[in-house]
Parts: structure tokens; sequence; C-alpha cells
């Protein structure tokens, strides 16, 4: 039986676009003209028409949509797997073979968006049908279905059987070949709808979201003045022209892809593709040595510098020579009180007041006079985002001040040169043998690492070995 | 003959639904202004304050966001892919799966990269969260959640602590443990309280704040130490699916997509929502920011992934191509940003040149469909999760 949630009712084509997508193409397929070529296939001693061959599909697929022979393959499986078309020699395995396996295009009428959802009923109507027609052919997860249904229908089980038997008797005043499709496309429809146990069940959805959208939308007046409020706020809003903004994505890409390891590789080598983790080693968070690459990656953005914490620390050395030392120290400060725990926000105000603020205070922040004032005023009331406009205004003045100077600076520049380039790890000379894949310890295990404190160089100790 | 008294008409924006109407004069809490006629005929039949009509509301909403697309698309001088004409194209990209983790019984709904670049997090639909070292693929910690559909995953910052949710629609935070005496699940902290299933989870900067999203159409920020809800977002007029924390300097805003094919961007202090754009066809399952900061990208089930710029306040690129015809369920960059990968609900993994708009390869493997993607924090591998029980990294 399906596994998982029953799939929503309503209007499953809405809820599953990839489905009228998929009948798209089916019909698409179907085309007079330029459509797959029909042909008629012989079963045993009944002709069949209008089939295809599983290769045959393929090919159209790879032509219609320019893609590669194992994509237009991958699409038939899909379009296989959700019935939209059968194979006729062993309807029982909705495969893809592309070669001369025929199949045919399964009927509107059982298209899974069509018929839906199944019925509990129509599936006893179907298993009962099977069982009359020839004892036995219920495979051993249909007879479990079947016993199944028969406990929990068993009011209505008569009417089953009548069903069945009505049905059966229909289904003999057709011609043989009729007959045949028929059935083909009747299993072929639940196959799909009720899979065989271990076969994966196409139309499973994550709960919850099968219930209509629509229905979980609180339309009340307070949603549309929400939105009516949002949209002029956002009509008074200043916006970029789109050269600029596009602009600065090219030189971003640019300027990172020779950092990027999925685009420009890594030295000496992408520990994932060698088995050797010597680039997580030299890289790590607290390194004696940077590499050159993120040496200049410092140079990109004032936020980079601030994200390394080996960039951060010589950052810190260098404000220090200048005697501004307590102005990355306020910042980081504020950022403590702002993702700290609700708890600890009135002492940590207090904490930075007493240390930055206050008159006198032995690491005394210069802020503007109407910034200080507004920060002082909001103290009476500390909450985690009282200090913001005073770590902004710090914030600007470190970057568009010290900053620039520092990546001028001397010291800058010689960590620069210092950095090397690592040398690429030489191929293995025995390419089957697996390098021995080192573990390294959980930074569960590790003690908390200490923020590079402003009195010393960068922390102690070495990254993960 | 009777006489005929012709009014003089006057011409103009209408000041409430700013169409190019006849106006009259209209006066509202003692200022005049001029409202065309249908306007002032609805103004006429509201009461002061309350009882405005759900229709009239609701065509002064339609109305304020037609203006607002056509303000929008004022400063739209360019394409992406025409700017990107100069740019180099990417070579041939051969990327295959490196390590797959084998281990789960159901299907895997979500996964997150530990800050030290090897170790994640996967949880799955029966309930198991494990944390594996995926460079060695061995397994290190695993816990049984109450709950199945464990739908949302987040390692945190400092790498000592997991949270989960799912169906359970609660948000818990385990911190992990070596000691073999202690089951993890005794210190585990109950967070987040939603009313409706928790969809997707993120940590701030830190250990002690947790951003979730969830089934009832709400995202909200909580502090981890005491469970207090630090403020909550509403606006989205469905589930909200996913979430991701903007890599900004001044680090305040977030993301949010919904089954109401709104991506939301909102302001962490204020609680309100600053930009929201609407031109997907479908849920929204995922969204993750531009590394710079000034973007971002959306997967959804209508088979496109769409990019936003926040400064033009736009819709600025679509990655779709008529042969992918099922939802993309989970998207995020490369490093420099060139790079989108998708992984997509018919087992594939597509992956865009971001500029060009092109795809650059697609990737097979997975055999039932990809619920999960990200990329590995240095940006050397990304993984993918799927029903398939299994997760692959690809380098």
């Amino acid at each position: 039986m399906a596994a998982g949630p029953a799939p929503p009712p309503g209007r499953p084509r809405a809820q599953m676009p990839h489905l009228r997508k998929m009948e798209r193409v089916v019909v698409s397929m179907q085309d007079p003209d330029q459509g797959v070529k029909m042909r008629s296939q012989r079963l045993l001693v009944t002709v069949i028409p209008h089939a295809v061959t599983g290769g045959d599909v393929v090919q159209w697929l790879t032509q219609k949509f320019c893609i590669s022979e194992e994509e237009a393959r991958h699409l038939g499986a899909v379009l296989v797997q959700h019935g939209y078309i059968y194979p006729l020699r062993d309807p029982r395995s909705l495969v893809l073979r592309p070669d001369e396996t025929p199949y045919r295009f399964q009927t509107p009428y059982f298209w899974t968006s069509t018929l839906w959802p199944a019925a509990e009923l129509d599936y006893a109507i179907y298993l009962a049908k099977k069982n009359i027609r020839k004892q036995g052919t219920l495979v051993d997860y249909e007879k479990e279905c079947y016993d199944r249904l028969h406990t929990k229908i068993n009011h209505a089980w008569d009417l089953v059987l009548m069903q069945a038997r009505e049905q059966l008797r229909a289904a003999k005043q057709r011609r043989k070949g009729d007959r045949l499709v028929i059935a083909c496309q009747e299993q072929t429809y639940w196959l799909v709808n009720r899979p065989p146990p271990g076969a994966p069940s196409v139309l499973e959805q994550s709960p919850g979201r099968g219930s209509c959208a629509a229905s979980r939308v609180h339309m009340r007046g307070d949603f549309y003045k929400q939105e009516i409020e949002y949209c002029r706020r956002a009509l008074g809003r200043t916006r970029v022209k789109s050269s600029v903004c596009l602009e600065a994505y090219l030189s971003f890409c640019g300027q990172r892809g020779p950092h990027d390891p999925l685009v420009s590789g890594c030295l000496p080598s992408n520990p994932w593709i060698s088995d050797d983790d010597a680039y997580w080693v030299m890289n790590a968070p607290t390194v004696v040595a940077p590499t050159k690459l993120r040496v200049e990656r410092w140079g990109f953005s004032f936020r980079e510098l601030l994200e390394d914490p080996v960039g951060r620390a010589h950052f810190m050395d260098f404000l220090g020579k200048e005697f501004s030392g307590e102005n990355l120290s306020f910042w980081e400060a504020c950022e403590e009180l702002r993702y700290g725990a609700q708890a600890q926000v009135p002492t940590l105000v207090d904490a930075v007041y007493q240390q930055f603020l206050a008159p006198g205070a032995a690491r005394w922040v210069n802020i503007d006079s109407r910034t200080m004032e507004r920060t002082l005023e909001g103290l009476c009331q500390p909450h985690r985002y009282v200090l913001d406009d005073a770590q902004l205004h710090i914030y600007m003045l470190m970057k568009k001040d010290s900053y620039p100077r520092f990546l001028k600076s001397d010291m800058y520049k010689g960590l620069l040169a210092e950095a090397g380039i690592p040398l690429e790890t030489k191929k293995r000379v025995f390419p089957f043998s697996r390098r021995p894949r080192h573990s390294s310890p959980s930074p569960a295990l590790l003690p908390t690492p200490v923020e590079p404190t402003a009195a010393g160089g960068p922390g102690g100790g070495d990254g993960v070995a | 003959m009777c006489d005929q008294t012709f009014l003089a008409n006057v011409f103009g924006s209408c000041d409430k639904c700013f169409k190019q109407r006849a106006l009259r004069p209209v006066f509202k809490k003692s200022q005049q202004l001029s409202y065309c006629s249908t306007c002032a005929e609805i103004m006429a039949t509201e009461a002061l304050h309350e009882n405005e009509t759900l229709a009239s509301l609701k065509s002064e909403a339609e109305s304020l966001k037609g203006k607002l697309e056509e303000e929008r698309a004022k400063l739209h001088d360019v394409e992406l892919h025409q700017v990107a004409e100069r740019v180099e194209a990417l070579g041939q990209f051969v990327m295959k799966t490196r390590r797959t983790l084998k281990g789960h019984g159901n299907k895997v709904l979500c996964m997150d990269w530990c800050k030290d670049k090897r170790r994640i997090v996967s949880s799955s639909q029966d309930g198991k969260v494990i944390v594996w070292d995926s460079f060695t693929t061995n397994k290190e910690h695993a816990v049984t959640m109450p709950c199945t559909w464990v739908m949302a995953c987040a390692y945190a910052p400092s790498g000592c602590a997991i949270a989960c949710g799912g169906l359970d629609n609660k948000c818990s935070v385990y911190p992990l443990t070596f000691d073999k005496n202690e089951n993890m699940a005794a210190k585990k902290k109950s967070v987040a309280m939603h009313t409706n299933y928790l969809s997707a989870c993120s940590f701030t900067n830190s250990d002690m704040q947790i951003l979730t999203a969830s089934g009832d159409g709400t995202c909200a920020l909580w502090d981890v130490e005491s469970g207090q809800l630090l403020q909550s977002f509403h606006g989205h007029g469905a589930d909200v699916l996913c979430l991701d924390l903007a890599p900004s300097e001044t680090g305040n805003t977030f993301v949010s997509g919904g089954c109401d094919k709104k991506a939301m961007v909102w302001d962490m202090r204020s609680g309100q929502c600053v930009q929201a754009f609407e031109t997907h066809e479908s849920d929204i399952n995922s969204v993750r920011y531009y590394p710079s900061g000034d973007a971002f990208a959306s997967g959804s089930d209508d088979a496109t992934c769409r990019l936003y710029d926040l400064r033009a306040d736009r819709e600025v690129a679509i990655y779709s191509k008529e042969s992918i015809i099922f939802g993309a369920s989970s998207v995020d960059f490369s490093l420099s940003g060139r790079l989108l990968f998708a992984g997509y609900n018919d087992y594939t993994i597509n992956v865009w040149d971001v500029l060009k708009g092109s795809r650059v390869s697609i990737l097979f493997g997975h055999e039932n469909r990809v619920s999960t993607l990200r990329v590995s924090p240095d940006g050397t591998a990304f993984c993918s999760g799927s029903w398939d029980h299994t997760l692959r990294v690809w380098a």
C-alpha cells in the first residue's frame, strides 16, 4: 500500500503543476505531424495501433528539448513512472527501455490528474475484476489490499462484485485488441496510484502542503490593510537602476571566482576529491601563516576582514598602533549583546556602558554627540538593540577610515608578501588506492573557542589536524 | 425640453487609486482630496474607521500593487544576460558524488553544515536526526525525535548543538555530547512553539538565538536559553516553507518564502516586512541569499529558480528550461555566486550559470526527489539529501 500521507483532494493540477506540464509534453508527442512516429504493434495474434518504441520516444525528447540522450532517457522514464506512457509487453514494470520495446500513450481518462483522487471503491472493483477473471492473478500485495478492502467496505461488497461482473461482461463485447489496451491502461493507472511496496510512490507529497493554500489565508481586513500599508511604504522607497545592480554581480563574481573552489579548484587539492585534508589544515580558522588567497580576501570588503579571526586579530593590532583599538572592542561587545542570551542583556549593556561610554571610561569611544545622547537615553530601558546606533557609527568609522589605511599599511603589505601559495598535491601513483581519511575532533569536544582578544595576536593553537 | 446642467469635469490621477479618471473633490478628516467617482462612492459607503468592505480593501491593495510594479519597471534598463555577454563562459564541469551517506531508514528531509566544513546534521521522515563527519562518513550522534517528518534541522555556529523540528510544531535544541552515559534527549530544550508544522529553522550569529518558519504562516525569532519569543513576523498568506539570514554587515534582515508564492524580506528588529516579491507561479520551496547579500535566489514548484535584486527591488533573472518539469526543492550558491545549484523533485540536480542564465550541468544519481541541498561553508563541495534515504556530497 502506498506509504505516506494520502494525496490531497481538490484541484491536483494546481497543487502539482508538474502533472499539467507532463500532460502538455505527452499531448505534443502525439501530434500527427510533429509527434513521435506511431506504428502498429503486433502482440501475439493481436495488432495494436498507435504504438511507439522506447527508442523513438527518447530520440524525440532529445530533439524537441535540445538535451543530451541521458537527460532524455531520464525525462522519458519519469513520464512512464507517472503512467503517461505504458509498456505493452511488460505492463507491470513502468520502466522506459530506449530500444524497440513498444509503448502506448495513456488515455486522458486514466491520467492521474483526471481521475483524482484514486477511490478505494474503484480499486476494490479493479481487484475484484482481476480475481474473478482468473483466480490467482492477484499478486501478494494485491491480495493483501483485496482482503483489507473486503473488511473495510464489507457493507458495499455486493456492489463491488456486481460492478466488477458488469464491467467484465461489457469488456467481453469489445474487440480483443481494445480489451487488451483498456486492461493495460487500467493496470498502469493502478500501478501509479497504488504502487507495490518497495516501489517509490510518485504521487507522495510533503504533509501539510496538500491542504489548499487559499484556505489558510487570513482573508480578513487586517491582511489587506497590511498589504496596503506595505505598498504605500514601498512606493516611497528609492530604487537603483538595473544596470548598476547587475554590473555589481559581474564584478563580485569576477573578483571571487579564483577563490571559489568549485569554479576554479583549490590548492593543494580539494579534500573531497583527493581525500587529503591539507586544504583544511592550511585554512584553519586560527592559523599562524594564512595563505595568499586568504590575505587577499581581507582586501575585498571590511566584512570579510572582520569575519576571518586571523584577519580581525591583525586589524586589532593595527588599530592598537593607532590607539583606536577600543573601537573594534566596542563593536565586538555590541555584537555580543545583539546575539546574546536574553537574560544577559541588562548586564551586558551595563558592562559596555561602564567600559566604553561612561564619561571617563577606561576605553572611551568617540561617538558624535547626537548619537551619544540618543544612546544614553535608551540605556534607561536596556534592550538588545539599544546600542545599534552607536555600533553602526563606530562600524562606519572603522570601515571608512581605519580599514582603508590598514590596506595601505606596511603591515598588510607585508602579510600579503609573506603569504604563500600552496603547491598542488602530486597525483597519487596508484589511483585506485585510497588515501586514509583522517578524522578530526568534533567542535563539540573542544573547549569553547575564545574570541581573539584585544591584547594578543591570533589565538593560540592550530586548527584541526 | 428640460434644462441640463453640466458639471465641470477635472481629469487627473485619483488620490486613492491613482487611475486617470474624472475627479471630484472629497473631504477626508478635513483634508481635501480628489477622488474618482468609484473611490468617492466607496468612501461614501464606508463608515469611519471600521466596516471598510473586504472588496474595497482588496481592490485598493490590487491597485497599489499595480502602481508598485509600474514604479519598479521604470528603472529596469537592461537584462542580466545582456550585461553578462562579455563574461567568459564557464568550462565543462565534472562534478561527481564523492561521498554517499547511508544510514537513514527513511526520506531525508533536511540537512545543514557545521562551520568546521566537514560535519553535517540531517533529519528524516522517521524522526531520526543524525550528525555525521561526512569526510569519513562516520556517524557521530543520533537522536530520535518524538515526531515524524522532521522537516527542519540546523547546526549551531559553535558546533556544540543542533536544532530540529517538524510535525511536532516545535523547534528543539539538543546540545551535542560525547558522554556515553548521557542520553542526548535528556538535555533537550524546547525552544519554539508554533501552531502548525515547523518547516525551517536557523541559528543567527550565535548559539543563543533561533529563527523559525512554520506552516502556520509566521516566522519567529526565539531566545534559546529561555524559550522566549523575541519577535514574530506576520504577513505571509499561507505556509512559510523556507528562510535564509542575510550576510550583510549590519546583519538585520532575512528572507522567507511560502505557499502564497511570495518571497518576503523582513527587518529582524521591528518585525516588519521590508520588501516583497510575488512573481513565482507556485509555492516557493527554498530561498538563499547571493553571497554579497544584495540579492537572493528562490526555487519553486513552478520548475523555475529566480533571482531577485534587493536594490533594484525586482526579479532580475529566471533559470528555467522547457525540459525541466518538476519543482525545485532547494537552491544554494557557490562561494563566488557564479554557480547556482538546485535540487529538483525529478531526482536531478541542475547547475546554473547565475550571470548568463544558462544551465551548466545536470547531475544524476539520486533515486528519489532531492529534498535539500547546501553548499559547504568553504565552498569546496555541496551536499544533497533525498527521499531515497541517502545524502550525497558532490565536488
